[in-house]
């Protein structure tokens, strides 16, 4: 008896700890979105909001050109972003664990993600001031004589990517490079030993051991990228618009809290999808 | 053998090359902070100070520069008091569905800040609060409880749970052993997530943006200059909020370092 009264007081106590950010986490962020999700089966009359209880606005989703381009458009970016981030990322983290002396690499890793820590918003319009008509490229170029008009460069998808690759290839290094010194040498010098050439050790022996450490950083790739504003709105410009850019025009001009749940939604969906896929290396990393 | 110095040089060649993509933007940030002229591009006419001068002489960025610190340090201190009592609860006693609570507590880390944004700006629509610095502080426990629950939880091994086992037999009260055993013994996770949500939150801007109103932190004050262009003031500003994030994380190196050496 004694000691099951002490257990559900043990088990209040616990109660009361976890109970707070519990409550926390329903109140500020289930409920706001189960407030979303019912919003997007809303529709608006004027500046009222009626409830319809219907898919309309997912259809109208579907229907309209200019809002199913805009996830195209987010998911090609994310797709180039990943992809060359990838690219540029896996040479540099192997570079930094290999060739950098030891006791240097920690120093090597945190310049890298150095500039992670200047603002968002600033991150971007530093971009703009290297990539402006008048900035820093176009100027040197001319300067040297290799152009003779400016080059377009802001304003364009490119610029986009180039912001968010920045960024991501700092992200990469950092988790291809925890998985890249966790792998024991002996693993390639038995198969070098096998008889395996450097590119064969590297696609058969490194590549597979290092690939949890690659998709965990693509899957964050992938959610921060497909979910930002600020890098295609400051640099992309208005050219094109990605989802999110499209989300925030309901939100303003339009005044289209619906539509713009609904995309959020769909937004979710998407990285949802994106999780389910990832979520085989995403598991393994954790154990 | 050639093939290997030429690799080496390769190596090098391209760890020079990437460290340049990635400090050009910075560079270029900070260099035309000091341009003696109007416009911060090339070419660069000399250096002055007058564009810092006229960043600590606007009120409305330097009221938006305490807005940001006073929410960094409101929400960050709420989320590391919630994250730090859920971690004890969850790692020190038995709970039902505690891998579900865990779940549920780390589940605001894998959603997009503007979907998060966007649903509390409807709840709060819905319910009739209205926008103000409180609404983003809000918005901004809601991401970094996430983060401060999974460092502080991550570090509650079985070394720490004996010596508190020792302080009750000692006859320490339960508070007593979370506030004189725990929590100084996890003080540097403690520190390291706090410092963590600092930095998320002072750089945080969609959800700030959408949640506030008249008072507006920094980040959303910057995104206003931006209207007007290229200009050594906007450039001024971004190297202040660089200089203050990077001396935020030295200070959180500082105390990962120290606490690796103790070990």
């Amino acid at each position: 008896m004694a000691t099951t009264t002490l257990e559900t007081r043990e088990n209040r106590r616990a109660w009361g700890f976890v109970t707070p950010a519990l409550l926390w986490t329903v109140a500020f962020f289930v409920i706001p979105f189960i407030v979303m999700a019912a919003i997007s089966l809303a529709t608006r009359k004027g500046r009222e909001l009626v409830m319809m209880w219907n898919l309309d606005n997912y259809v109208t989703f579907f229907e309209k050109a200019h809002l199913l381009k805009g996830l195209f458009v987010s998911l090609e970016i994310t797709f180039t972003v990943t992809f060359i981030s990838i690219l540029l990322a896996y040479p540099l983290a192997w570079i930094i664990a290999e060739r950098v002396p030891q006791k240097w690499q920690r120093m090597a890793l945190i310049m890298a993600i150095l500039p992670f820590w200047t603002s968002y918003v600033v991150r971007s319009y530093s971009w703009l001031l290297v990539l402006a008509k008048n900035g820093v490229i176009n100027n040197t170029l001319m300067q040297i004589g290799l152009i003779a008009e400016p080059l377009e460069m802001a304003s364009t998808r490119s610029a986009t990517v180039i912001g968010f690759v920045h960024f991501f290839v700092m992200l990469l290094t950092l988790t291809i490079y925890a998985n890249l010194v966790q792998m024991p040498p002996n693993y390639r010098r038995a198969a070098a030993d096998l008889g395996a050439n450097g590119f064969q050790v590297f696609w058969h022996v490194v590549l597979p051991l290092t690939l949890p450490g690659i998709m965990v950083g693509a899957f964050l790739t992938f959610v921060l990228c497909i979910g930002d504003y600020i890098t295609p709105q400051i640099l992309g410009g208005n050219n094109e618009l990605a989802l999110p850019q499209i989300i925030m025009l309901q939100l303003g001009r339009r005044a289209d809290f619906p539509m713009a749940a609904t995309l959020s939604i769909i937004l979710m969906g998407v990285v949802t999808l994106a999780y389910i896929a990832c979520a085989r290396w995403l598991k393994m990393e954790r154990t | 053998m050639i093939s290997s110095r030429f690799s080496k040089a390769l190596s090098w060649a391209y760890l020079i090359a990437l460290y340049g993509f990635i400090f050009l933007p910075v560079a270029v940030l900070v260099l035309f902070s000091f341009q003696d002229g109007r416009l911060p591009v090339p070419p660069f006419n000399g250096a002055t100070l007058k564009w810092y001068a006229q960043v600590f002489a606007d009120d409305r960025l330097m009221s938006a520069l305490g807005n940001s610190l006073m929410v960094a340090l409101g929400s960050s201190t709420v989320a590391c008091i919630l994250g730090f009592c859920a971690a004890y609860g969850l790692a020190r006693y038995i709970l039902p569905a505690s891998r579900l609570q865990r779940g549920l507590l780390v589940a605001p880390m894998t959603v997009s800040y503007l979907i998060i944004a966007l649903g509390l700006l409807s709840t709060f629509n819905w319910v009739g609060i209205s926008l103000s610095l409180w609404t983003v502080g809000i918005g901004h426990v809601v991401i970094n409880l996430p983060l401060c629950f999974a460092i502080i939880y991550a570090s509650m091994g079985d070394h720490q749970k004996n010596i508190e086992r020792a302080a009750r037999d000692l006859g320490a009260a339960e508070w007593q052993v979370m506030t004189q055993v725990s929590a100084p013994m996890l003080m540097p996770s403690i520190l390291a997530a706090f410092f963590l949500s600092v930095t998320f939150s002072w750089d945080e801007f969609i959800i700030s943006f959408l949640l506030s109103r008249f008072d507006v932190t920094l980040p959303v004050e910057i995104w206003s200059m931006l209207r007007s262009g290229l200009n050594p003031k906007t450039n001024a500003v971004g190297s202040i909020v660089f200089l203050v994030s990077v001396a935020l994380l030295l200070i959180l190196e500082l105390i990962v370092f120290r606490r690796t050496a103790k070990k």
